[in-house]
């Protein structure tokens, strides 16, 4: 599928929906949200949000703290209900019904990248990346080894680790770290990356590091990203979803929703008026 | 503000800095002094009466010197060793259970009366293990000495392994979950062994606790003056051993007392070294 074509479509839904709906029908998409509600206990944190995510796109939501995208993110793999809270309406993986499956199968088909890198303490880098073919009762060594190395050379970490294989993953810098959680990731092969702000607590090199390696995943992967930072979302999205108070404001194509906005708040979000 | 009162204010300061310092380090120095203190004195008392003998030897009829307490060390070794293979992996697998699951009533139900448990004087874990045990076998036995040890045990263990569990940070669990690992080997796999350091910690403790009980094994395994390995015998251990010769009038069997103690110190801490290295993580991470 072309870009400029899924640009076309994207912009020709947007003109006949009312503006903040988001053009679902058109996009060929991975995974679609639908009239979803999210909440900790009483607090209701996503309100009636749907949502597409297109295929083998990258799509950047931004909005401001405490806006939802985080729980979004987290209900599409079914981690929301893992932090105890709870959800009304669906969440559609290739048309399965995400929370009528097992969760197990949701996340080894739909991986995580958080905001902290989080690799495992008590692991080696190579055991990290290991962790869940291995987890998951793969014993093939010959496998297990060409996954580590094809999953850290997709992480862009290869060369900086491969010799260090046998060194505890807290042993790397924190931009190593983070490249390590994503090959981890990665390792299990997922067909869509959610990523929570992987960016947020790392320095403008290892950002550029980790917003190459998203350009280059797309290729073979639907990918969310969650970001904070404006320029970012610019930087390596396709799509980009804008989120205020819980609610969807705005989804278009990323040109357009930096470009032309639909929406007032949009606009003010983009150009720093709030938030 | 002048600086002259500046330069005041830090030497009140760097004088309030310096005196703190100073009473942590002398309340730290307070802490291991018993223990050297015990140590030095159980060494001084004891070490005349540590010989070959005394590991490899049984003890002599009244009024015969020397002898030794080869039936006495076995035997605290079996029933704590034995102890510890009933009461350590109930008491892990029960904190497990209160740091995964233990969110409802009957996990603080379980967590207050773990924490009484552990309240309880441990002669009255004797009786109990009387009551529960060597009653119904209608004799004393060392088996009844190791159901003594094991439930002193359970609540140190529970309530550590539990602590350390919930010490381990969320992130990692979310981690192993979003790789699609299920929920019991994320506990099993990535979870336990950060928090292992931590849960060797309290297993350590309850064992020493365990090794230096008398009163339980007063009322369960009772002593032996002879060898006897059976589990289903009365057991001679070290602690009863010390009580029996400290208390009789003879100054061999004093000596010997105090050669037992100096033993069975040196053994809680050998068992301690050998724990710690062999629980060691690879990276030396996890909780203390």
């Amino acid at each position: 599928m072309e870009l400029a074509t899924l640009e076309e479509s994207a912009t020709a839904a947007m003109e006949n929906t009312t503006p903040g709906q988001p053009p679902i029908s058109s996009i060929p998409h991975k995974m679609i949200a639908k009239d979803l509600n999210c909440f900790f206990g009483k607090t209701q944190a996503i309100r009636n949000v749907t949502l597409a995510i297109p295929t083998d796109q990258v799509l950047a939501i931004i909005g401001p703290s405490g806006c939802g995208k985080s729980t979004f993110l987290r209900s599409l793999n079914r981690m929301h209900e893992v932090a105890g809270g709870t959800l009304t309406g669906k969440v559609l993986l290739d048309g399965m019904d995400v929370y009528d499956s097992d969760p197990v199968v949701v996340r080894r088909r739909v991986g995580m990248v958080f905001q902290k890198a989080n690799p495992f303490p008590t692991m080696s880098i190579f055991d990290n990346v290991a962790a869940g073919l291995r987890l998951n009762g793969t014993r093939n060594k010959n496998k297990i080894g060409e996954t580590v190395e094809r999953s850290l050379k997709q992480a862009a970490l290869w060369d900086e680790v491969k010799d260090s294989l046998n060194k505890s993953g807290m042993s790397l810098s924190g931009g190593q770290q983070q490249r390590l959680c994503i090959a981890r990731t990665l390792a299990v092969d997922p067909e869509v990356v959610l990523m929570d702000e992987p960016a947020s607590a790392l320095d403008p090199i290892s950002t550029a590091k980790i917003e190459e390696l998203i350009y280059d995943l797309k290729k073979n992967y639907t990918i969310a990203i969650v970001t904070h930072n404006m320029q970012q979302a610019a930087r390596v999205s396709d799509f980009t979803a804008f989120f205020y108070m819980g609610e969807l404001i705005e989804v278009d194509d990323t040109k357009t929703m930096f470009t032309a906005p639909q929406q007032k708040r949009t606009e003010d979000y983009i150009t720093g008026r709030f938030g | 503000m002048t600086k002259g009162s500046n330069a005041g204010v830090d030497r009140w300061r760097k004088f309030k800095n310096a005196f703190m310092i100073g009473l942590s380090v002398l309340s730290a120095l307070v802490v291991i002094a018993p223990l050297f203190v015990i140590f030095g004195y159980t060494l001084s008392r004891g070490i005349g009466s540590v010989n070959l003998d005394f590991f490899i030897h049984m003890p002599k009829p009244v009024g015969e010197t020397g002898g030794g307490m080869a039936n006495a060390i076995v035997g605290s070794l079996m029933m704590v060793g034995i102890g510890g293979l009933i009461g350590l992996p109930i008491g892990i697998i029960a904190g497990v259970y209160l740091a995964e699951f233990g969110k409802n009533p009957f996990g603080a139900a379980v967590r207050f009366m773990s924490d009484v448990l552990s309240g309880i004087p441990s002669i009255v874990v004797g009786i109990v293990a009387y009551v529960i045990v060597v009653i119904p076998m209608k004799h004393f036995s060392g088996f009844a000495g190791s159901v003594a040890l094991a439930i002193l045990m359970i609540p140190t263990v529970t309530r550590t392994t539990e602590e350390m569990i919930l010490l381990v940070p969320h992130s990692l669990r979310e981690a192993s979950l979003a790789l699609g690992v299920p929920s019991w080997k994320t506990t099993i796999r990535v979870i336990l062994p950060v928090a292992t350091k931590g849960i060797t910690t309290g297993v350590l403790l309850a064992i020493a606790r365990a090794a230096g009980e008398t009163a339980p094994l007063l009322f369960t395994a009772l002593g032996n003056r002879f060898w006897s390995t059976s589990l289903n015998q009365p057991m001679a251990s070290l602690t009863v051993f010390i009580y029996d010769y400290s208390k009789a009038p003879f100054t061999d069997w004093n000596n010997q007392a105090w050669a037992a103690a100096f033993v069975l110190i040196c053994i809680v801490f050998l068992v301690n070294i050998l724990f710690r290295l062999v629980t060691r993580s690879r990276y030396g991470i996890g909780n203390t």
